[in-house]
């Protein structure tokens, strides 16, 4: 680990300023994910801010009647919400379906917006990798691919985003609440929070250098049958080949997002006025222009059969 | 049935094998020094007979000098308050065993997949190699000499050695730390993945046990056991 300076910031304001001084510098939260990059020196920040004391662990009513989660409520506190696991199951469900009881207690709900990719390449520092190191090329393409994207991909980079969370919070249409050095404020829906790779992969979201995430906010419930459906190679603490959060109504209409297929969570929600038509027609058009590579090909399939699955027990409730 | 002949049947040398007591710096042998310094000796030993095939190549490139950064941290460790001044880049986990010389809680794979290194931090179980020491200024923590003593063993540890819950021991003190927690997150009542119903109360059933506890690797597949002790106590306390 690359030697770094450390503070412990006492309000969102102070942090990101602190981050604006210090060019370089990172936030730390959890701590999860950044600290096995720290450890690789994939990530090499001169300058810790920790952001754990900043009060930002509340989950609250909005004005709306929807839920606003504070930055650093952890993932165990937010799935076991009695609010979350009511009205917005399909997040509870996604939490609980993600790593273990030990990270769970640590990860928070920002931090697992900002995972970075756990594509083997990215991880591996003897590989190319344009989100690791731009301009290096692809260790990905053309070779082990089998938990790669299979839309949305670029010539530069085949990663996955990792987070079940965020797949959830797709589904839900959340809001990503930020504060600005300059100590503005911003609301990013989460559609647009993370980027497709394109030529700049290194770059995972539209957060600005400082910006720090301060709350995520998840409009009215909208009730439905809410079912989050991992498949992956073990049962348990493991990434997700694929992933479907859904919520579907008694009419048969409905959402879905879907996790393991793409450098974001994947929705289109045109596809969704195939929902009364089921699994093979939303997918079509879900996955409509998908380049999987010879590796990844069955998760198409296998999309369309985990939401199958999800519309048949939906419908069986 | 397990083989190798590390392995011991007989309970009460289990409490010398286990994590939960692990060397303490207990004096096993009539050489009076520790499995600890031992190891390290060894080390030692092995460097310096490797040192002259350096000599024939070109002089080693010689590590650029990195200058550590210092911050302060207050802890309660098991009870007991410490103010520490340590490189900004120590984990708790090196906090706790090279500082502190709590080397209960074992460095398994150093990246949270497996579970050796699990501690309680302020009532949670946590993975105590993916945390800095510095991030829990104040916290109190408990590891698994915190738990119980080789003379008073908490029930988990007693529950451990009495249904053989291990057999090389490495995984032990995360496995009972983590145990003793999880009970606690199944009473405060949060949900699993092994729930069909997320909004209903949690119980432990072995689906639930083995969801919950797949942070904690047994390389040497001590599961049914180590299941059967966490149900032991489970049954009184859940």
């Amino acid at each position: 680990m690359k030697p770094f300076t450390f503070e412990r910031a006492t309000s969102g304001a102070d942090a990101a300023a602190a981050a604006e001084r210090h060019p370089g510098a990172k936030f730390v939260a959890g701590g999860t994910n950044l600290l096995d990059l720290m450890k690789l020196e994939i990530e090499t920040p001169t300058h810790l801010i920790d952001v754990n004391s900043l009060g930002l662990d509340k989950i609250e009513k909005t004005p709306e009647g929807g839920l606003r989660i504070g930055a650093l409520v952890r993932n165990t506190e937010l799935a076991a919400d009695e609010n979350v696991r009511r009205d917005y199951g399909v997040l509870s469900q996604a939490l609980v379906a993600g790593a273990s009881g030990q990270l769970r207690n640590m990860a928070t709900t920002a931090g697992n917006l900002l995972q970075r990719t756990r594509c083997p390449y990215f991880y591996d520092t003897n590989q190319p990798c344009n989100k690791r190191n731009p301009g290096t090329g692809c260790g990905a393409i053309g070779g082990y691919s089998r938990q790669h994207a299979v839309i949305g991909v670029s010539d530069a980079c085949i990663a996955t985003h990792p987070s079940d969370m965020a797949v959830a919070m797709r589904v839900l249409d959340a809001t990503v609440e930020t504060i600005r050095p300059d100590g503005s404020q911003r609301k990013i829906p989460i559609a647009e929070f993370h980027r497709l790779p394109g030529d700049k992969p290194h770059i995972d979201t539209v957060l600005m250098a400082g910006e720090l995430i301060t709350a995520v906010t998840l409009p009215k419930p909208i009730g439905g049958r809410q079912i989050y459906r991992k498949v992956r190679d073990r049962a348990s603490f493991a990434f997700a080949l694929v992933s479907v959060a859904a919520i579907v109504q008694r009419d048969g209409s409905g959402r879905v997002a879907l996790g393991g297929v793409a450098h974001k969570p994947w929705r289109i929600e045109a596809a969704e006025a195939e929902m009364p038509n089921g699994a093979k027609a939303v997918v079509a058009r879900l996955l409509a222009g998908a380049k999987p590579t010879n590796e990844n090909a069955f998760k198409i399939k296998l999309v369309e059969r985990a939401l199958a699955s999800v519309l048949a027990e939906a419908k069986g409730a | 049935m397990r083989t190798g002949g590390e392995h011991m049947s007989n309970p009460e040398d289990c409490e010398l094998k286990g994590g939960a007591s692990e060397e303490s710096e207990i004096v096993h042998n009539d050489t009076g020094i520790t499995r600890r310094e031992f190891i390290i000796a060894g080390t030692a030993t092995v460097a310096a007979t490797m040192l002259p095939t350096l000599a024939y190549g070109q002089t080693p490139q010689q590590p650029k000098l990195v200058q550590p950064q210092m911050a302060k941290v207050a802890l309660k460790v098991n009870g007991t308050s410490h103010e520490l001044e340590l490189d900004t880049r120590t984990t708790l986990l090196d906090a706790l065993r090279e500082h502190l010389r709590l080397t209960g809680s074992k460095k398994g794979c150093d990246q949270g997949q497996c579970g050796a290194c699990t501690v309680i931090v302020n009532g949670r179980r946590i993975n105590s190699c993916l945390t800095l020491a510095a991030m829990h200024q104040g916290d109190s923590v408990t590891t698994i000499e915190g738990l119980g003593t080789p003379d008073n063993l908490h029930p988990m540890q007693q529950a451990f050695v009495k249904c053989d819950g291990y057999q090389c021991g490495y995984c032990t003190a995360g496995q009972i730390c983590s145990a003793v927690a999880m009970l606690n997150e199944i009473k405060a009542g949060i949900p699993s993945h092994a729930m069909a119903d997320i909004t209903a109360q949690p119980k432990l059933t072995g689906a639930e046990l083995r969801e919950r506890m797949s942070g904690n690797i047994c390389r040497c597949g001590a599961y049914s056991n180590i299941a059967e002790a966490i149900t032991e106590i489970a049954g009184r306390t859940v």
